[in-house]
């Protein structure tokens, strides 16, 4: 393990273990999420979805339903307020699917056509699910398999050097092998909801979303709205997992309250989510890896393809996953999309490295296996000593220390290599490992930091709790900081007047944030006179990354992890239930151990339920799902979580103030490809095909080996 | 929200005249399926009639009689009952297979047996069912149906009755008494679900506005030796995609007595009647087994993606009666 080598000074609040500062209210109630904060004269939107694929809509017919009880509006693309979709944002294009009730124009099923606002839920509902939308139906195309006809290239998704097809040929040992992926929902437990009202020509605007600022911003655009007019508060937000962006219910919410000029609740149902918040696409990639017989890799050549929608483009980028991870002569990434009649999806916690580390990882554990190589001493044998495709140095790489370390915990050294010859009862028992790596990133950030006379201090940032346990990890950045016990500390975020701060996402959040809070902690203490009274109105401080941020120096930045799986495969069943996981992780100064513990635990288990159980159906007839619950969508249950550990090496980046990377996300990369290999090794068998369903399972048999 | 009318039956005869005199009135047990499908718009009821309160909340046993268990009682009372337990434990375990703890807790035997599929086309109001919507269509044939019905299904509808409770019910020749406002009645539960044919909307057997008062189950040892497996896309809290309810009682290594009923293969819980037949006398071993599983899939129709049944199906039969073989040689 590596030793410590940041210079700052060794305080006791970061790197402690400490409960939620908002715990209290939380498993009290008292803590409110979007849909519970109350307010007089409210109003309630329920939206209206497509029911066909593609086509136009007819007619809304909405003269019935505008004289049911409480109905007070029925917006739909022919008396909507209009909408500006010119502007641009921090990620690139707009979504043109916030374009919403703009025109009759129906690119998917689950599209908005309608919102039918009442003085109560139940009255809009009722209303809602009354409303006949009549359509002119035309042929839709939802069907995703590999190397279909419209896929294409998109802009920068495709890096490499080197003659692949030479480095192939040359190769002693080759595997080229093709994995899939479903359609996967981040299903977070909150559904979206929004409140939006006017108060005094300002828009004041409650809503559950992993940025107040970014949503605030965005509003104002598509609202044509001064931005200082526009005010975004999101105290408590139950999960996101990049699903929570700015998503129709609040640009509808705005919308009503704009037509009706009275506060307006709009709150999605868990069927409406399947359709309206994003997904993360299904995956079809091909691996080619050639490589001398001790396996050094001579070619890494990663194909994926994903889907997209019509209305908007988004890549999953599952090829970029292997380009820091791996070196060989030749090395080529590619990420292809087809547009179809679906939704689009969006960023879903790990999004490109979740699919792609289970297609790559999975390959590599093929690769061991024709080498006869142990598949750590492969993946060690590869590890490259700057960026195999940029030249850059690496900030700290540290897999090396995490597959050591994570072999020693899980007994990794007297695993027998032979598949499917380990049998308990009706179980087949093996193990598996697979290698995580996520970018670790950085944004600019705003934070301001108040000195009260009554000796507590006040941050403000627009950070973003969406579970994480975000708000208690800065409290204990700004007690440090500020040297002060952290109950001393006011941490306040949330509110889009905070200023201008990166969203919850990326893995970057904490870390951003925390950068901005130390900045202005540590000039505000530097301004403190030791003995002097503090003013009422406090002393505040205010700062700006912006330049720190944009001085980081050119470098890979990346956390890093092994991931380690035992599974238990009944062939005759088709059961597959995991045993136990380990997780070792190097990624950053460890902020609080206790919720850090809980993010690479839950990114661990997203990998167990990615392996085994998540997979959203499309029926290809109609273009919708089948079984949008979660009756019908499958995660795993508690019964099927084990014993997961995780833990992490001391691995601090030499260039944050503290030495915070980032941990929401490397928890899930490569978790499904460890299970995967487990399952090989229990049977013999490779499942290339998430989720490894029983049936799945079933129908492959054991391999001839059991 | 659709406005509907409650009330609460005090008594068995109240409650039949109620629903008597309203064919758009619904009984109401647990309430575990009846209300999520009413906040899909699936069920429309006027009025529901809360049965909850009516005194069929009795399990009884006596070795003459065997089991009665009242329409009433909740799943989680059945599945703790020591008698349950000790003389018909494949009926406990497929009830602690089933769903929750929070929606054993409510959920009541009457109503397990009138639960609806859970074909994901039939919730969803937006696409076309036969089942639901008569003469709309089969969407599941030509489209998902991984988890749909092997046997007994029709070209009209391949749904699955979703109950692990009644496939262990149905291996035990329970019979299931009702009450309308004419008199009471009684039905094997393997005459409960009527073929599907072109009328997959005819779900039971039960004259109109009948309510099930309970079910009973005639003594024997043969129960005893019973065993309920339950296979599932998740360790817990999902329907089976393959389940089986065996008791075995073995002589001198010869099938003295078997009882044998499959789940998730079919519009109802399956009696393997064919496989009993072909192991009767016959000899206790993996072939004769698999051969008697054979015997009863011979009449499987699978469609594309659900063939894997078959072999689910029979390596179930081989499993849990060698595991039952091998519990009576000791």
């Amino acid at each position: 393990m590596s030793a410590t080598t940041d210079s700052t000074t060794m305080t006791k609040a970061v790197g402690s273990a400490h409960t939620r500062v908002e715990g209290v209210a939380k498993v009290t109630g008292t803590a409110r999420y979007a849909a519970e904060v109350p307010h007089p004269e409210l109003a309630h939107g329920w939206l209206v979805l497509s029911t066909i694929a593609r086509g136009r809509i007819r007619s809304v017919e909405d003269a019935p339903v505008l004289g049911m009880p409480g109905v007070l509006a029925v917006l739909h693309h022919g008396n909507a307020p209009r909408l500006d979709g010119t502007y641009t944002t921090p990620f690139g294009p707009p979504d043109r699917g916030l374009q919403l009730l703009q025109d009759e124009r129906v690119p998917f099923v689950g599209r908005p056509v309608a919102l039918v606002v009442a003085e109560t839920p139940e009255q809009a509902r009722e209303a809602a699910e009354a409303l006949v939308v009549r359509y002119d139906e035309e042929p839709h195309d939802v069907a995703f398999f590999a190397d279909r006809p419209g896929m294409y290239t998109p802009e920068g998704a495709e890096q490499g050097k080197g003659d692949v097809a030479a480095e192939l040929a040359a190769s002693a040992v080759v595997v080229d092998a093709r994995y899939s992926t479903p359609e996967e929902h981040h299903s977070a437990m909150e559904p979206h909801a929004a409140t939006a009202r006017w108060d005094g020509g300002r828009l004041d605007v409650i809503d559950s979303n992993q940025g107040s600022r970014w949503v605030a911003d965005e509003l104002a655009k598509l609202f044509s709205l001064d931005p200082d007019a526009v005010r975004v508060r999101s105290e408590h937000v139950g999960g996101g997992f990049g699903s929570k962006a700015t998503r129709p219910h609040v640009v509808l919410a705005v919308m009503a309250a704009t037509v009706l000029r009275r506060p307006v609740r709009v709150v999605l149902t868990r069927r409406q989510m399947f359709s309206l918040v994003g997904y993360r696409s299904p995956t079809e990639q091909r691996v080619r890896l050639g490589a001398d017989p001790d396996g050094r890799l001579r070619a890494l050549d990663h194909q994926a393809e994903c889907l997209t929608s019509t209305v908007h483009e988004f890549i999953e980028r599952s090829a970029d996953f292997g380009r820091p991870l791996y070196d060989a002569d030749a090395h080529h990434t590619v990420t292809r999309v087809v547009a179809l009649d679906v939704p689009t999806p969006t960023w879903m916690r790990a999004p490109g490295e979740a699919p792609g580390s289970f297609a790559l990882e999975s390959a590599l554990d093929e690769l061991a296996e024709k080498c006869g190589i142990d598949p750590i001493a492969l993946r060690l044998r590869n590890e490259p000593a700057v960026g195999p495709l940029s030249g850059l140095p690496f900030s700290g790489r540290n897999l090396r220390g995490c597959f050591e370390e994570g072999a020693r915990r899980f007994g990794w050294a007297d695993r027998d290599a032979r598949p499917g010859v380990r049998r308990e009862g009706r179980w087949l028992l093996g193990t598996g490992t697979a290698a995580a790596a996520f970018p670790t990133l950085s944004a600019p950030s705003t934070a301001a930091v108040t000195a009260e006379a009554d000796g507590t201090f006040t941050v403000r940032v627009t950070a973003m709790d969406i579970g994480t346990g975000a708000r208690t990890a800065l409290t204990l950045v700004a007690a440090d900081a500020l040297e002060v016990p952290p109950d001393r500390i006011r941490m306040r975020i949330g509110d889009s007047e905070f200023g201008s701060a990166i969203i919850a996402g990326g893995s970057m959040g904490t870390r951003s944030w925390s950068w901005a809070i130390i900045a202005a902690a540590r000039e505000l203490r530097d301004r403190l006179v030791p003995g002097a009274a503090v003013p009422p109105e406090g002393i505040t401080v205010r700062s700006d990354t912006s330049a720190a941020v944009g001085a980081l120096p050119d470098m890979e930045r990346h956390t890093f992890g092994a991931q380690f799986a035992e599974v238990a495969v009944d062939v005759t069943s088709g059961e597959v239930r995991v045993r136990r996981m380990l997780g070792i992780f190097a990624a950053g100064r460890i902020v609080n151990p206790l919720t850090a513990r809980g993010q690479f635990i839950g990114g661990m288990t997203w990998g167990l339920s990615m392996a085994l159980h998540e997979e959203a159906i499309r029926d290809q007839a109609s273009g919708g799902h089948v079984g949008a619950d979660l009756a019908g969508y499958h995660f795993s249950a508690h019964a099927d979580i084990p014993a997961i550990e995780a833990d992490w090496l001391d691995d601090p980046d030499p260039h944050d103030p503290i030495g915070i990377k980032g941990i929401g996300e490397i928890g899930v990369v490569g978790a499904a490809a460890a299970i995967a290999n487990a399952v090989w090794h229990a049977t013999g068998v490779r499942h290339r095909t998430l989720p490894i369903r029983p049936d799945r399972v079933l129908t492959a048999g054991a391999g001839g080996h059991a | 929200m659709r406005e509907f009318g409650y009330e609460r039956a005090v008594d068995v005869s109240s409650a039949v005249t109620l629903l008597a005199g309203d064919p758009d009135a619904r009984f109401l047990g647990g309430g575990t399926n009846l209300v999520d499908l009413m906040k899909a718009g699936v069920e429309r009821p006027a009025r529901l009639v809360d049965i909850r309160e009516l005194p069929l909340g009795r399990i009884d046993f006596t070795p003459a009689t065997g089991l009665r268990i009242g329409a009433t009682v909740t799943n989680a009372d059945l599945a703790a009952h020591p008698e349950v337990r000790r003389r018909y434990p494949a009926l406990a375990q497929a009830v602690l297979a089933g769903a929750s703890g929070q929606l054993r807790n409510m959920a009541t035997v009457g109503g397990n047996l009138l639960q609806r599929t859970r074909c994901g086309y039939f919730t969803d109001l937006a696409k076309p069912c036969n089942k639901r919507a008569p003469g709309s269509g089969c969407p599941a044939i030509a489209g998902e149906h991984h988890n749909h019905a092997i046997l007994g299904a029709s070209a009209h509808c391949v749904a699955t009755h979703p109950s692990d409770m009644a496939v262990a019910l149905t291996a035990f020749d329970a019979v299931v008494s009702y009450e309308t406002a004419s008199g009471t009645g009684e039905l094997p539960l393997t005459d409960l679900y009527p073929p599907v044919g072109d009328t997959p909307h005819r779900e039971t057997a039960l004259p109109p506005g009948a309510l099930i008062t309970g079910v009973t189950l005639p003594p024997g040892p043969l129960a005893e030796r019973s065993r309920y497996r339950k296979v599932r896309e998740r360790a817990s809290y999902a329907f089976a995609i393959g389940s089986i309810a065996a008791a075995l009682d073995v002589r001198g290594g010869v099938v003295r007595e078997v009882r044998l009923a499959f789940g998730a293969v079919a519009s109802r819980p399956w009696r393997a009647r064919e496989a009993e037949r072909v192991l009767l006398g016959g000899p206790v071993s993996a072939e004769a087994f698999a051969a008697a599983a054979d015997a009863e899939l011979a009449a499987a129709e699978p469609l594309p993606h659900n063939g894997y049944k078959v072999q689910l199906m029979r390596n179930l039969v081989v499993a849990v009666l060698s595991e039952l073989a091998e519990e009576a040689s000791r």
